[in-house]
C-alpha cells in the first residue's frame, strides 16, 4: 500500500520536487568529502614466508585499482539515498568505506548518529548458539548495546513467529525459518542512519517485497536510508536522490529517474537483445526487470500431449500462466517462436491495456498454427511494461523446447502455400 | 516530537561526527567490551556445551599430560623427587602454560576465521585476539580450581604469598594478549605463521621452567632460560603459590640487573603488539 503511494508520488514530479527541497533543508546526516581508494592487488599473491625467504628481493609487483576517485556527498536526515553502479563499478567499495569496513585513502566521512550496515543477512549467526543468543550477538553487531539487544529480544523473535523455537539451535532451523530470523534482526534494527547493501534483496521476489516494505517503513519512520542497488526498479520506487558511480567516479547525482537513465546507458548491451525488439522504439532504453513470475508453461500438441517432438503440421497448444511481480501498467506479453540458437521465426503480442496488480495472474492460452519445418524450436515469452516514455522493463523467459518431425525435403525454416507453377516453354514451340 | 520548530519530528541527531573507520577499538570501548564478552563466552560454550563430556575435556587434557609427565619425571628421570611439591607445581604450571598456549594458538587463525565479521560489519578488530584470550581465561579459571584443590590436597599449606599470585597471573595474561595480537595481525599476509607458532609455542614449552625448577638447570642455560620473561614469571608464581622457600626470580639472576633483558624483552612484545596490530588492522578486512 504505502509502496503505490510512493510510486504515485514519483511519478508526479511537481509533489516529488517540492518534497526534494524539503528534504535538502533538512541537517546533513552524512557528509563524505573527497573520498578516495585505489586498491593493489598482487600480480602473484606472495602469501607464505617461504617465498619472501627464498626470493627477499623479488619484489611483488601490483596493479593498481582505482576503487574510488574524489568521491563527495551530503546525505540529508530522512533521506533514501541510492547508490548505484554496475558491479566493479566502486559502490560496494564506497559501501564498505561509510561502514568503518574499509579505509579510505583519502577524505572523511562524517556521520550524525548512529550507523547501523547491513551488508549481508544474518552476519556472525552461530549455527552452534540458540537463536535467542544469536539475534543478541547480531544486534550488538549491527550496533546496538547489549542492554538494548537483549531488551529487543522478545520482539525479534515476535516478528519472527518463532518465539517457541528461541531455545533451539541454529543448526536445526530449516534455511527459511534461518532467513525469516535474520530478517526480523534487520526489521528491528533501529540505527538512525541505515546504509543497506542489495544482497539484501536478493532472493525470492516475495522475499526482496517484505525486504521493500521494511524499507519504506523505515523510511516513513524518518529513517535515513542509504541503498546500494542495481535494481532500478527499487531506486524509482523509493530514493529521493541517487548517485551513479562508473569506473570510480561520480558520475551523476541527483533525480533517481536520471541516475536510472544514465545506468542503463552505461549498460545497454546490444548484444543481449540480438533480435530486434518487438516494434523498436527509437530511443526508449531497454531495462531488464523482474516483471512475473512463471507459474506454469504448458505446450501441448493437438491430442493433449505434452510436447516435445510434433509432427510437421500438427497445431501447437499453449497454456502459459503467468503471476506479475509488481504492478505493471498496461503490459504487453508477446510469445515468440525462435529456432535453437537462431533467429525469432514468428511470434505475436497481447497488449493487456489495464494496470495489473502484483500477484495478479496472467493467463495465455490457445492453440497456434504453424507452419514449422522439421527442426528445434525454442517458445520464449517477452512480458515488457513501460516504466515511463524513456524506459522500457523487458523480461524475457523461455517456456519450451520442442522438435518438429518431417521429411520434405524442403530447405527452411516454414512450409508456405504458393501458387508459383513451373511452366516450360520449349524453344521449338517458339520458332 | 513535541518541538515545534520541527514540522516533520526528526530527532536531533547532534554533530556530525568523523566514523570511526577500521580499527583496533572503533565504535567505542563500551562496544569492545560487550563484543569481547559475547565472542567469548559463545567460544567457550561452543567447545564445552556442544560435547558430551563438556568441561571434563577442558579438564582431561592438562590432567592426562600432568600424568604421565608425573611418571615420566618421578620414576624415569628422578628430578622430581628433588623438589619439593613436584607433583602439584607440575600440575600448577601444566594448567598456567596451557593457558598461555591454547590463547596464543587460537588466536593465530582468529581474524580468519572471524571472516564474516570483519568484512561484514563495523567490528572493532582487537576484540578477536582478546575473544581468545578471553575464552582461555575462562578456561584456565575452571582448571585452577582443580589445581588449587590438588594443591591443598598435597599438603600444600596456604600462605599470605597466595594474594600476589594474582599479579603474577595478569602480567601472564597481558603478555598473553601481547602475543595474541601480534600472531593474529600477522597471520592473515603471513599464513605460515601458524606452523610455525606451533613449533615455536613448544619450544617455548621446554624454555620455560615448567617441567624443572630454575634452580636445578646449569648456570649457563639458566641465563639463556632467563631472556625468556616467562621464565620468570613462572619461577615467581611456583615461590608464592607452591613453595615460599624457593628462591625468588632476581635470587636466581643473581640481582635485578640480569632481570633486565627479560624485562625488556616483555615490554618489547607488548610495544611491538599494540604497534603491529594498529598497523595491521585498518587494512585486515582487504587482505582476508
Amino acid at each position: 500500500m504505502s509502496t503505490d503511494t510512493t510510486q504515485n508520488e514519483a511519478r508526479t514530479g511537481l509533489a516529488q520536487g517540492a518534497v526534494l527541497a524539503e528534504m535538502l533543508e533538512r541537517p546533513v546526516v552524512v557528509e563524505a568529502r573527497r573520498i578516495n581508494k585505489t586498491f593493489r592487488i598482487p600480480l602473484s599473491k606472495v602469501d607464505s614466508l617461504k617465498e619472501r625467504i627464498t626470493r627477499p628481493t623479488a619484489k611483488t609487483s601490483y596493479r593498481e585499482l582505482r576503487a574510488l576517485n574524489e568521491i563527495s556527498f551530503d546525505i540529508h536526515q530522512g533521506e533514501f539515498f541510492g547508490i548505484v553502479g554496475r558491479n566493479g563499478s566502486g559502490k560496494s567499495s564506497l559501501l564498505k568505506i561509510l561502514a568503518s569496513i574499509y579505509r579510505p585513502d583519502q577524505g572523511t566521512v562524517r556521520v550524525a548518529g548512529r550507523l547501523a550496515p547491513f551488508i549481508e543477512m544474518g552476519v556472525g549467526f552461530n549455527p552452534e548458539l540458540t537463536a535467542r543468543d544469536n539475534v543478541v550477538f547480531n544486534g550488538v553487531l549491527m550496533g546496538k548495546s547489549l542492554r538494548s539487544a537483549r531488551r529487543g529480544l522478545d520482539e525479534i523473535l515476535e516478528f519472527s513467529e518463532l518465539t517457541e523455537f528461541a531455545d533451539l539451535k541454529l543448526k536445526n532451523y530449516s534455511s527459511g525459518m534461518m532467513v525469516r530470523l535474520a530478517f526480523s534482526v534487520m526489521a528491528q534494527a533501529d540505527g538512525d542512519v541505515m546504509l543497506i547493501d542489495e544482497v539484501l534483496a536478493v532472493g525470492d521476489a516475495s522475499f526482496a517485497q517484505k525486504c521493500m516494505d521494511v524499507f519504506q517503513e523505515k523510511r516513513a519512520a524518518g529513517k535515513t536510508i542509504i541503498l546500494v542497488t542495481h535494481d532500478m526498479s527499487t531506486v524509482q520506487a523509493f530514493c529521493h536522490r541517487a548517485m551513479l558511480i562508473h569506473d570510480g567516479e561520480m558520475k551523476y547525482l541527483g533525480n533517481p529517474e536520471e541516475a536510472a537513465l544514465g545506468y542503463y546507458r552505461l549498460n545497454f548491451d546490444p548484444a543481449s537483445f540480438t533480435n530486434s525488439l518487438p516494434n523498436s522504439e527509437s530511443g526508449l532504453v531497454v531495462a531488464r526487470q523482474l516483471n512475473a513470475r512463471l507459474i506454469e508453461a504448458k505446450v501441448l500438441d493437438s491430442a493433449g500431449n505434452s510436447l516435445a517432438s510434433i509432427e510437421q503440421g500438427q497445431p501447437i497448444n499453449l497454456r502459459v500462466k503467468l503471476e506479475a511481480a509488481r504492478r505493471l501498467e498496461s503490459p504487453k506479453v508477446t510469445i515468440n517462436v525462435r529456432q535453437l540458437d537462431g533467429p525469432v521465426i514468428f511470434g505475436f503480442e497481447r497488449d493487456l491495456q489495464a494496470t495489473v496488480d502484483d500477484g495478479d495472474h496472467i493467463t495465455l492460452a490457445g492453440q497456434i498454427d504453424h507452419r514449422l519445418l522439421a527442426g528445434q524450436y525454442v517458445v520464449e515469452c517477452w512480458v515488457r511494461s513501460d516504466r515511463n516514455d524513456k524506459v522500457m522493463g523487458l523480461q524475457v523467459m523461455k517456456l519450451a523446447h520442442f522438435d518438429v518431425r518431417g521429411a520434405t525435403g524442403a530447405e527452411g525454416l516454414v512450409s508456405v502455400d504458393s501458387d508459383i507453377e513451373a511452366v516450360i516453354r520449349r524453344r521449338s514451340v517458339d520458332e | 516530537m513535541s518541538s515545534a520548530a520541527e514540522p516533520t519530528g526528526l530527532p536531533d541527531l547532534g554533530p556530525l561526527k568523523p566514523i570511526p573507520g577500521p580499527s583496533p577499538l572503533g565504535g567505542g570501548l563500551k562496544r569492545a567490551a560487550e563484543l569481547l564478552y559475547l565472542i567469548g563466552l559463545t567460544d567457550f560454550k561452543k567447545v564445552y556445551f556442544n560435547t558430551t563430556l563438556g568441561y571434563a575435556w577442558s579438564l582431561a587434557r592438562p590432567l592426562m599430560l600432568f600424568g604421565v609427565l608425573l611418571v615420566v619425571f618421578t620414576q624415569v628421570f628422578r628430578i622430581g623427587s628433588e623438589v619439593a611439591h613436584y607433583p602439584v607445581l607440575l600440575l600448577f604450571n601444566i594448567v598456567l602454560f596451557g593457558f598461555f598456549q591454547e590463547a596464543t594458538t587460537m588466536a593465530v587463525g582468529s581474524i580468519v576465521s572471524h571472516e564474516s565479521v570483519v568484512r561484514k560489519t563495523q567490528f572493532p578488530r582487537l576484540v578477536i585476539p582478546l575473544s581468545t584470550v578471553f575464552t582461555s581465561l575462562l578456561n584456565l579459571g575452571l582448571n585452577l580450581i582443580v589445581a588449587f584443590i590438588f594443591i591443598l590436597a598435597f599438603g600444600v599449606s596456604p600462605t599470605w604469598t597466595w594474594l600476589l599470585f594474582p599479579f603474577t597471573l595478569v602480567l601472564l595474561i597481558v603478555i598473553t594478549c601481547a602475543v595474541a595480537m601480534i600472531v593474529s595481525a600477522l597471520y592473515p599476509r603471513f599464513r605460515d605463521l601458524a606452523i610455525i607458532w606451533a613449533v615455536f609455542s613448544t619450544i617455548l614449552f621446554y624454555a620455560t621452567p615448567i617441567l624443572y625448577p630454575i634452580n636445578v638447570v646449569p648456570d649457563t642455560l639458566q641465563q639463556i632460560l632467563l631472556l625468556n620473561p616467562l621464565s620468570s614469571l613462572f619461577e615467581e608464581m611456583r615461590r608464592y603459590v607452591i613453595d615460599p622457600s624457593a628462591p625468588s626470580a632476581v635470587e636466581v639472576a643473581g640481582g635485578w640487573l640480569a632481570l633486565l633483558p627479560a624485562i625488556a624483552i616483555y615490554i618489547g612484545t607488548c610495544i611491538f603488539a599494540v604497534w603491529i596490530f594498529r598497523r595491521e588492522a585498518p587494512t585486515i578486512a582487504e587482505q582476508l
